[in-house]
């Protein structure tokens, strides 16, 4: 049942939690680590006095990079406009209405001037400003507050924030998955607790994220990926407790054909054997070889940027030290001992990721899972008819694409080969509103689009035709509607 | 069947949705003995139905056949019956991403209407989360808790039958998300406030009118409410269509090289090409309703808030 105990300490930002940071319409996630410097929005300061507040606490920027939280301000301290104009037509764009220089603002800054006062100063020194409507007044203000107010608010992550923070720093990241599509497809693919879940994405672990953070710890999710290792930058921000992760698995996408095949052995007791195994299922699929390679590489990147945990060694990595001991002789017995530790510590691993990729199996084998979603850079036809061979008839799936194109493929070939009803192709329209008394409108600019979605319901495969769902090439259409002209 | 946990078997006392092709879709109350009419002939509940795996395709008696397919709330909100107007799926996922929807969330709703939403509230909250819903109107009130138990939900929901804008939501303090839907959504925000658990959450109202959507926000701003955004999401379908385009006849080329078997040509004019493409419905639904939604902060600071507001506007 829910608690109806409001815990304070459920709400108070700790030592190494996961928060994002907002001023405005920007955000950024960061992990709370005391004496640490963290740069936000040009400036750098430290969260050390954030530790035991509350969270959604806003906090002023004081000098030294010191966090204040923010006191309920006095009422009388609100700008002081002295009268408005009824419209613009004496206002002239000189450039010469402001009397402070770029100098002085920064030499009242030195001063140590709260950006209320300094948005005062800016207001008694404009020529122009009391002949503005209080409408223009008021935006002017408002977009001063913007530039010259340091506070910074610091919030629980969710799906909500960081698909919106993603979205507005790193679209490329997220294949331009704008946050309405993203809701759209945790509705459509029924996620829900107590499912099993497949997630094929390269979106930085944002969607598989917003996947367990909707299951909130029950059922489990299969994360299939691509390349070296998962990519789960994105997972880590949601900061979850940890028996989340005790749902998640992974399977990599490289084995799955041999476990189609019946051919995945997941008992190897060698562990180089079963590397060997894998680096030559990998020569042997020819379709996205280059892309699985661009795919290690961006993971690395995220590495560094995300220092991942837990996340497979790079072969590369490897070679190197091996090759830097023999270059130098006189270390060699020392060398010899660190790389019979490293071998050891490669087999424990090695034995760690054999028993994950075992129990990733036993999920999958039954076929039976609850929902599909696939998310990713790569060609999401292959995918999407590989994956579904694992879906319970009756249940939901959905593949976002930032193209619409590949999913007009995958359409035509789900239509030609039977086993999904319900199929849509779709793509969101979203729209921000000002509202304001008498100044309500749509928000000038608006988002191009938010990438497209396939979703469909698995059923029961239909055993009458066979042959016709081997078939690769597109069927012969069935009449020609030939009009002339 | 649980509209919050997946079966794999049809069940005596179900509730499956019997899908008939082509958007055409039609709940089943699943009763041993029972049989539906569809325009395939008849579904005999106990022999086609109960013990098959859902997803299965059923044969009629007329010889066509049916799948039957296992209720999800949005499955629901195309199959339901309307009672009032509802909110549709792409309004649902908007809602349910940006109020922080999650397992163990508390809600608070009003009004319930048909139940379309409650439905995928419910689905998202489960299995620990609770729903509290309003609806003004006895018979309604009745008719979704009678619902709510079919759909075996009915353990995750209170429904109370009173007036949000006057008595509010019967709770106070517990909710993590509140969602309004009824005329006059400015008279119920302090009653959403006072449902709020003392260190905040999110609030949404959905209205169809702009003069609305403005009323809201005064109301949400004088409450305190903080980041107050209203958007508009609107689902546009793409119809995947092969469509041919012919080739015109440019008539002879005499720039072309000759060939002594130059009748071939008048094929040319019969020919034209195919792609695949899509094209948009002729009309699609170009307006639901705004979506305004906010944040409360916690209980210290609304008093600053109010004034800063009122320093704004003024």
């Amino acid at each position: 049942m829910a608690d109806n105990v409001d815990d304070d300490s459920l709400y108070t930002i700790k030592e190494g939690d996961y928060v994002v940071l907002k001023r405005g319409d920007v955000f950024k996630a960061v992990q709370i680590q005391t004496k640490k410097k963290v740069i936000f929005e040009k400036q750098w300061f430290f969260l050390d006095n954030a530790v035991g507040q509350l969270y959604s606490t806003t906090f002023e920027l004081a000098s030294g990079g010191i966090l204040q939280p923010r006191k309920p301000k006095d009422p009388e301290s609100s700008t002081d406009t002295k009268g408005a104009g009824t419209d613009n037509r004496n206002i002239q764009d000189d450039g010469k209405s402001q009397k402070l220089t770029r100098d002085d603002i920064e030499t009242l800054k030195e001063q140590g001037l709260k950006g209320q006062e300094i948005i005062q100063q800016l207001i008694d020194n404009s020529s122009t400003f009391k002949d503005k409507t209080e409408y223009a007044q008021d935006k002017y203000i408002k977009k001063k507050k913007k530039k010259y107010e340091n506070i910074v608010t610091i919030l629980k992550p969710s799906c909500r924030i960081l698909a919106m923070m993603y979205h507005g720093r790193e679209p490329g990241k997220i294949c331009h998955l704008r946050y309405d599509t993203l809701a759209q497809m945790l509705t459509l693919a029924n996620i829900h607790a107590n499912s099993k879940v497949l997630v094929f994405e390269t979106c930085a672990g944002l969607v598989l994220g917003s996947v367990m953070e909707r299951m909130g710890g029950f059922g489990s999710v299969i994360q299939m990926y691509p390349g070296g290792g998962p990519v789960r930058a994105g997972v880590e921000s949601f900061g979850f407790p940890a028996h989340f992760h005790d749902t998640l698995h992974e399977f990599p996408i490289c084995h799955l054909n041999a476990l189609i095949a019946g051919t995945l052995d997941t008992t190897a007791k060698d562990p180089s054997a079963d590397l060997k195994e894998s680096d030559m299922a990998a020569e042997v699929k020819t379709e996205a070889e280059v892309k699985t390679e661009a795919e290690v590489k961006t993971e690395a990147e995220v590495k560094t940027e995300a220092e991942q945990k837990g996340s497979p060694e790079e072969q590369s990595m490897e070679t190197n030290s091996v090759a830097d001991g023999s270059l130098v002789p006189k270390k060699e017995e020392e060398e010899e001992k660190r790389r019979e530790a490293k071998a050891q510590e490669k087999k424990v691993k090695q034995e760690e990721k054999r028993k994950k990729l075992a129990a990733a199996a036993s999920l999958l084998e039954g076929r039976n899972a609850d929902g599909l979603v696939i998310a990713s850079r790569f060609n999401p036809c292959p995918v999407l008819m590989a994956l579904l061979k694992f879906l319970s008839p009756s249940r939901p799936f959905v593949v976002y694409s930032q193209y619409k194109e590949c999913l007009i493929e995958c359409y035509t070939k789900l239509k030609e080969q039977g086993g999904t009803v319900n199929l849509k192709l779709t793509d969101y329209w979203l729209r921000h509103y000002q509202v304001l008394p008498n100044r309500t409108h749509p928000v000038l600019l608006m988002s191009g689009g938010g990438g497209y979605l396939l979703s469909g319901t698995t059923v029961a495969a239909e055993r009458s035709k066979p042959a016709a769902s081997r078939r690769d090439e597109e069927p012969a259409p069935k009449r020609q509607k030939v009009t002339e002209g | 069947m649980s509209f919050v946990e997946y079966s794999d078997c049809i069940q005596d006392g179900d509730v499956a949705i019997v899908y008939l092709g082509h958007e055409s879709m039609t709940p089943v109350k699943v009763k041993r003995g029972a049989q539906t009419q569809t325009r395939y002939g008849v579904i005999r509940h106990s022999t086609d139905l109960i013990g098959q795996r859902y997803g299965s395709k059923v044969t009629c008696s007329k010889g066509g056949w049916v799948y039957v397919l296992h209720p999800t709330p949005e499955l629901w909100t195309v199959n339901l019956p309307h009672r009032t107007q509802i909110l549709y799926t792409t309004d649902i996922a908007t809602i349910t991403m940006m109020l922080e929807l999650k397992p163990g969330s508390v809600v608070c709703e009003s009004g319930t209407g048909s139940g379309s939403l409650s439905h995928a509230i419910l689905r998202t909250i489960a299995p620990t989360g609770h729903l509290h819903t309003v609806e003004f109107h006895q018979q309604r009130s009745e008719k979704v808790l009678e619902e709510f138990k079919e759909h075996r939900v009915d353990h995750l929901v209170t429904v109370r039958n009173q007036d949000a804008c006057k008595d509010g939501f019967g709770v106070t303090g517990v909710a993590d998300a509140v969602f309004l839907d009824i005329p006059s959504p400015w008279e119920a925000v302090r009653h959403a406030k006072t449902a709020m658990k003392k260190h905040g959450g999110r609030v949404c109202s959905f209205s169809p009118c702009i003069e609305q959507v403005q009323k809201t926000c005064e109301a949400f701003s004088d409450q305190g409410f903080e980041d107050i955004s209203s958007i508009e999401v609107l689902l546009r379908v793409h119809d995947v269509r092969t469509v041919y385009l012919p080739l015109p006849d440019f008539g002879p080329d005499p720039s072309a090289q000759i060939q002594p078997d130059s009748t071939i040509t008048p094929p040319q004019n019969h020919a034209s090409i195919a792609i695949k493409t899509t094209i948009p419905p002729r009309d699609i639904q170009g307006h639901t309703g705004y979506l305004t939604f906010a944040t409360k902060t916690q209980d210290l600071i609304i008093i600053y808030l109010h004034h800063k507001y009122t320093g704004c506007i003024l």
